[in-house]
């Protein structure tokens, strides 16, 4: 009987994979933005290098951060990308778990504010995007439901054009280090939320990092390139993207400048443009030696080929950190040094 | 209106006046043009999705190549001198390309222009060149003609997808470097073939580079294991509960629970398979058996729901027949009843297969959404599904991915209408009418 025997066969497939065999493959978690740079040069490393290419997924900051402490062995992930740094909270649930961690930062991205080439040439305060977008705004020395319609309700020198900005959702990284560096430094500029930064800062976080419901800001979804597209169609709307999409896309959108500087590459790399953020990837020490290749990993993620000037990593979009920085990082991630907060 | 008219409404005779038989016609006529019209706007919605998927897709099964004149110099492509495997690994592959496009462009100095010059090459020519000495070691020494890919950025320029007009800061392929091409093109040492390794690479952060092979095989490994877990599973259920089930509360209990699980949205499937097979089992993560059986689990509803239709469709009379003949119940279900519903059965497999195929949700919490280069070999091997694989390119910055995505929705658009296309001849064929 067929039947019998196709269950027989299912039972043994069964039995045979609960028999695991040892790991002999880096696997890394993490970040999404992080995710085109982490697989490029595990590709890279899995060409040049003895090792099996690592395995890469794309879960969230978070999402990785999770994984990468619930402990120590085979079936844990060996690294995590993030594109933020690790929070106390996490460090202590991997410490809680016998997790060492070596931090390594490599490298920042741009958050671009951008609209169609279609569309006006736009320059910003961080006072203007914070009042674009945060749902309470103070108004004559009162906290009101946000009331501008038009950016030229908030400053007559800005394009009388309806506001309507497309951006990640919240559980996006981009979104955390968007509302962290730009509407907080935006609502820094007014005098009584510093003020209030100082005596309530929980009050303050939440009226800077809240954004406003009225249908001015639309969530597109995680995808960048869905909100490319979307500006092309509508050259009024502006999107918040992470810089690599701007660099691949720069026959088609713009970036609007904040305070008078431009996203461009050299710009944020001197730390002229301010909304930019640092990334980074987080290695296991007590898998050093257990699951072959980590250090080796690190070592190719280091190279000046990389992750410098002219490395790969910057064709990909990466802004890398000053040469000072990138040497003395490169030397404490080859050493391993161990991480304390 | 008042009682007597409606009493003398329903007194009346059938109006067979000619005004009311055109008006009737007319009514008919309208619901006619309503179906039309309904039918032409999804045909015509189809229409433009598979328009906009084909031609922004079909451009990828076409890749641009630059011929050059590499001389596979001895010292280079093997280091040690023993003519092994291991000593051509070592070979600077890199270096052996470069040089030849050097040679062609003596003009080209300094590190900063070299490097512009070097991105017209694909950096997977390395690999090329390594297996054209791993297949014929006796080319060394030789200097040939090898045609190698050229980088995504100018194979968008070739296509025509990065327009030649826009002014050059916006442009990601530089005057000097279309200059350069120009030049290549003249020589004749441009060409735009197969890009067969679309269908035999694995996955890739350089678009030219990247392949659905090693999605294609983990979603053939992945439907496997689900076909081998949810079929016999699934018929041996239905079996159970058509014909041997005593009729009670808790058979009705059973059913519920089975039309309920139908229903259930995939990504609890995948919560379930992290928790279960990944977290209490201690399976390993991204493994195509896990992925089956997660996916196995979301079909058998299905499977059992047509298992059982299909066993309803044939007429007791067929059972009641061999049992009077003496057989017993397994018998008259097995050697009868069963076949003659397997067409049906099989139909709703396929059906649920191909549902399966299209899955993404369940299969990213037990970690099949990653980036994974090398091609699975085995069930218990890191691998990912061709819908994953769509997902993960349709969010790639680089350009070029954009016609990798719609190609790889035409290759799944490809499998799901085969599948479907079978279930619809098995039931033409083989289904019997009573």
């Amino acid at each position: 009987m067929y039947l019998k025997t196709m269950s027989f066969l299912a039972a043994i497939l069964f039995v045979a994979i609960t028999a695991a065999e040892a790991r002999d493959q880096i696997r890394i978690v993490g970040s999404s933005t992080v995710f085109p740079f982490s697989t490029s040069v595990a590709e890279q490393f899995g060409k040049v290098s003895k090792f099996k290419t690592p395995i890469v997924e794309s879960t969230g900051s978070g999402g990785g951060m999770k994984l990468f402490c619930a402990g120590v062995g085979q079936k844990h992930p060996d690294i995590t990308n993030s594109s933020r740094r690790i929070k106390k909270s996490e460090f202590n649930k991997c410490n809680k778990n016998g997790v060492g961690i070596t931090e390594v930062k490599i490298g920042f991205d741009g958050i671009v504010l951008g609209n169609s080439k279609a569309g006006p040439d736009l320059n910003f305060s961080l006072k203007h995007v914070f009042q674009a977008l945060a749902a309470k705004v103070p108004v004559d020395g009162k906290l009101i439901d946000n009331p501008y319609k038009m950016w030229s309700d908030i400053d007559p020198s800005l394009p009388k054009i309806k506001i309507e900005i497309l951006g990640p959702p919240p559980t996006s990284g981009t979104r955390d280090a968007f509302v962290e560096i730009a509407m907080e430094g935006g609502a820094k500029k007014f005098p009584s939320l510093k003020a209030l930064k100082k005596s309530n800062k929980k009050q303050f976080k939440a009226i800077a990092h809240t954004i406003r419901e009225d249908g001015v800001f639309i969530e597109a979804g995680e995808n960048d390139n869905l909100i490319v597209q979307k500006l092309l169609a509508n050259p009024k709307a502006l999107g918040i993207f992470g810089f690599s999409f701007l660099d691949q896309n720069a026959d088609k959108i713009k970036g609007a400048s904040i305070k008078g500087v431009s996203p461009e590459f050299e710009k944020i790399a001197e730390g002229q443009y301010p909304i930019s953020r640092s990334l980074y990837f987080y290695v296991k020490q007590q898998h050093l030696g257990v699951i072959p290749g980590i250090k080796e990993f690190v070592k190719e993620f280091t190279k000046e080929g990389t992750w410098g000037i002219d490395g790969y990593l910057v064709d990909k979009g990466l802004i890398p950190l000053p040469s000072d920085v990138r040497k003395a990082t490169m030397k404490a991630a080859r050493g391993m040094d161990t991480l304390s907060m | 209106m008042s009682d007597t008219s409606k009493f003398k409404l329903s007194e009346a005779k059938p109006d067979l006046s000619p005004k009311r038989l055109q008006k009737r016609y007319r009514a008919e006529a309208r619901f006619r043009l309503y179906g039309i019209t309904a039918i032409v706007f999804a045909i015509g919605v189809l229409g433009i999705l598979l328009g906009s998927i084909i031609s922004s897709g079909t451009s990828a099964f076409i890749q641009t190549e630059i011929a050059l004149d590499i001389n596979f110099d001895a010292n280079i492509v093997d280091p040690e001198g023993t003519r092994t495997k291991e000593s051509f690994l070592e070979g600077n592959y890199r270096k052996l390309w470069r040089d030849s496009l050097f040679t062609l462009f003596p003009e080209v100095k300094g590190r900063k222009q070299k490097r512009a010059l070097s991105k017209l090459i694909s950096r997977g020519a390395d690999l090329t060149l390594r297996e054209k000495v791993l297949n014929d070691p006796s080319i060394i020494g030789t200097t040939k003609r090898i045609w190698v890919k050229s980088s995504a950025d100018i194979d968008s320029l070739n296509k025509g997808k990065i327009s030649r007009s826009t002014i050059e800061s916006d442009r990601r392929v530089k005057n000097h470097q279309i200059a350069w091409f120009d030049k290549l093109i003249d020589e004749n040492r441009e060409r735009l073939a197969f890009n067969s390794s679309l269908f035999t690479a694995g996955d890739s952060r350089e678009p030219e580079q990247a392949g659905i092979g090693g999605a294609v095989v983990g979603s053939f490994l992945t439907l496997i294991v689900t076909l081998l877990l949810s079929f016999p599973i699934g018929v041996m259920a239905a079996v159970y509960l058509e014909s041997f089930a005593p009729k009670n509360r808790w058979t009705d209990i059973i059913e519920v629970n089975i039309n309920n699980l139908a229903a259930v949205p995939s990504i609890v499937f995948g919560l379930l398979g992290l928790a279960v097979f990944l977290n209490f089992f201690g399976m390993p993560r991204s493994a195509p058996i896990v992925g089956g059986t997660v996916l196995a689990l979301m079909t058998l509803p299905t499977v059992i729901i047509a298992g059982r239709a299909a066993l309803k469709a044939v007429p007791p009379s067929i059972q009641e027949a061999a049992l009077a003949m003496g057989a017993s119940r397994l018998q008259a279900v097995s050697h009868h009843v069963l076949p003659l519903a397997m067409p049906g059965i099989l139909t709703g497999t396929i059906i649920g297969m191909a549902r399966a195929l299209g899955e993404t949700a369940p299969l990213l919490m037990i970690g099949m959404v990653a980036f994974i280069v090398d091609i699975p070999r085995g069930l218990s091997d890191p691998s990912t599904v061709l819908p994953v694989q769509i997902y993960l390119w349709a969010d790639a910055p680089e350009r070029a991915f954009v016609e990798k995505t719609s190609a790889a929705i035409m290759v799944l658009l490809l499998f799901l209408i085969l599948m479907n296309l079978a279930a619809v001849i098995l039931r033409k064929k083989f289904e019997k009418r009573w």
